[in-house]
């Protein structure tokens, strides 16, 4: 899905925790995720500190749609 | 008597299903789930059985990765077999990753088996034998029987056949081999070249794999003034499931109206993604589809705008043609409302 959406022209962030199954299917940018169920917050965590992480890797997803790659690319989080 | 290790997942060692895919690393002396009819079927004994959960496996790879080759090194083994992992993504890529570590590792044989669609075989068949295996668990004896069939030539030391006649998927690897016929590569070249001149079907002794790449699209010149679309394969739907997406090998999408909401609230969206356990998601929609996180970039003018609508499928077991079809009909409603750039959750 996320290759045609790329194929139509329109850029797309990947935001996944299985990065190499991304990375084999074809996503060009791919944003990592923390868990399958879960993937932007772990509910053993409290609330703020999922919201922390989840506005951080959104914001980085974001900004990879701004970025001009020549290949693909796994951006870096920090939280 | 050879002796032989197996690792299957926390569902076939009859743990526990979603709830329990956490399931950290474990051995077991003899014979758990599928390890049984691998044991009866392959002419050695399995002495061991590996359990470990997907989403361990998928979250904590060089963890598990390296506690199980912990499990491995005071143990005799002359094959190692993992799966059969059906259409199951997860358990597939596990049943990849740690066969291709135990083969560097130890350096013994090791193969597994899953249906052509698990995205582990495009990962794993250049490395280790993966035979082509059925969609569900109802071949479980069909694929642990072929995988002992080729075990057993490999522990008799019996000549093994091309990918084609063994029936793994084509490692990419070149033997050298003597045919049948008398004919030289020359003239068989030049009876293909004259087969294909002849507009007649001819099958190439060198199939070239073809990958699909998509060129990277131009990237959004001002985020401050580009629509943004949120697009999931993690199942958020409407609590009453309004588009009947199935739970499983999906072939319907949805799309729901988030104008006026500010995040997506547990009770009134849920997700019916079958691969998972379901219950943060259900408990904190946001976790898969970050309405809440987008809304406040909205305001702070990180983006110009969220566009009304988020998209959703279920991404298990759902075939890559499905899934591409459904990807080109979401892809028509996101060009005619303008959407600049697209946000792609997946779990």
């Amino acid at each position: 899905m996320v290759k045609e959406i790329e194929r139509a022209g329109i850029p797309v962030v990947h935001m996944c925790n299985l990065i190499p199954v991304s990375t084999t299917v074809g996503a060009n940018k791919i944003v990592p995720t923390i868990s399958i169920p879960y993937p932007l917050g772990d509910p053993a965590t409290p609330k703020e500190v999922q919201w922390k992480l989840r506005h951080h890797r959104v914001g980085v997803a974001l900004d990879a749609l701004t970025q001009d790659v020549e290949e693909q690319t796994v951006f870096k989080v920090k939280i | 008597m050879k002796k032989a290790i197996h690792y299957i997942n926390q569902f076939f060692a009859g743990i526990g299903g979603e709830d329990t895919a956490d399931y950290e690393p474990e051995i077991r002396e003899g014979l758990i789930g599928p390890a049984l009819a691998l044991n009866s079927m392959l002419d050695a004994e399995v002495t061991h059985t590996i359990i470990c959960g997907d989403n361990f496996m998928g979250s904590n790879k060089d963890e598990a990765v390296k506690r199980i080759l912990g499990f491995l090194e005071d143990k005799e083994f002359d094959i190692f077999v993992a799966g059969p992992a059906f259409q199951a993504g997860r358990y597939g890529v596990a049943c990849g990753t740690i066969c291709k570590a135990v083969k560097e590792k130890f350096n013994v044989p090791v193969i597994t088996s899953m249906n052509e669609e698990n995205p582990g075989v495009e990962m794993f068949k250049k490395d280790i034998y993966i035979f082509e295996g059925g969609k569900s668990a109802a071949k479980l004896r069909e694929d642990v029987k072929v995988m002992s069939n080729f075990g057993n030539k490999i522990l008799k030391g019996e000549k093994l056949g091309s990918a084609d006649e063994e029936g793994y998927f084509p490692r990419g690897i070149r033997h050298q081999v003597w045919l049948d016929t008398e004919k030289t590569a020359a003239e068989r070249g030049v009876e293909m070249l004259v087969k294909k001149l002849n507009n007649e079907s001819f099958k190439t002794e060198l199939p070239i794999p073809k990958l699909d790449r998509v060129p990277i699209a131009a990237p959004i010149k001002d985020l401050s003034k580009a629509n943004i679309a949120l697009v999931t394969t993690g199942g958020i739907v409407p609590i009453d499931n309004p588009d009947r997406i199935q739970s499983a090998s999906a072939t319907r999408w949805g799309k729901y109206d988030i104008s006026n909401i500010e995040r997506l609230e547990g009770g009134v969206y849920k997700t019916i993604h079958a691969g998972f356990d379901p219950a943060a998601a259900d408990a904190d929609p946001n976790v898969i589809v970050p309405v809440d996180s987008m809304k406040e970039y909205l305001k702070e003018g990180k983006i110009g705008k969220f566009h009304k609508y988020f998209y959703s499928t279920v991404g298990t077991g759902t075939t890559q043609a499905e899934a591409a079809r459904m990807g080109k009909e979401i892809v028509e409603e996101l060009l005619k409302d303008k959407v600049d750039g697209v946000i792609m959750t997946s779990t």
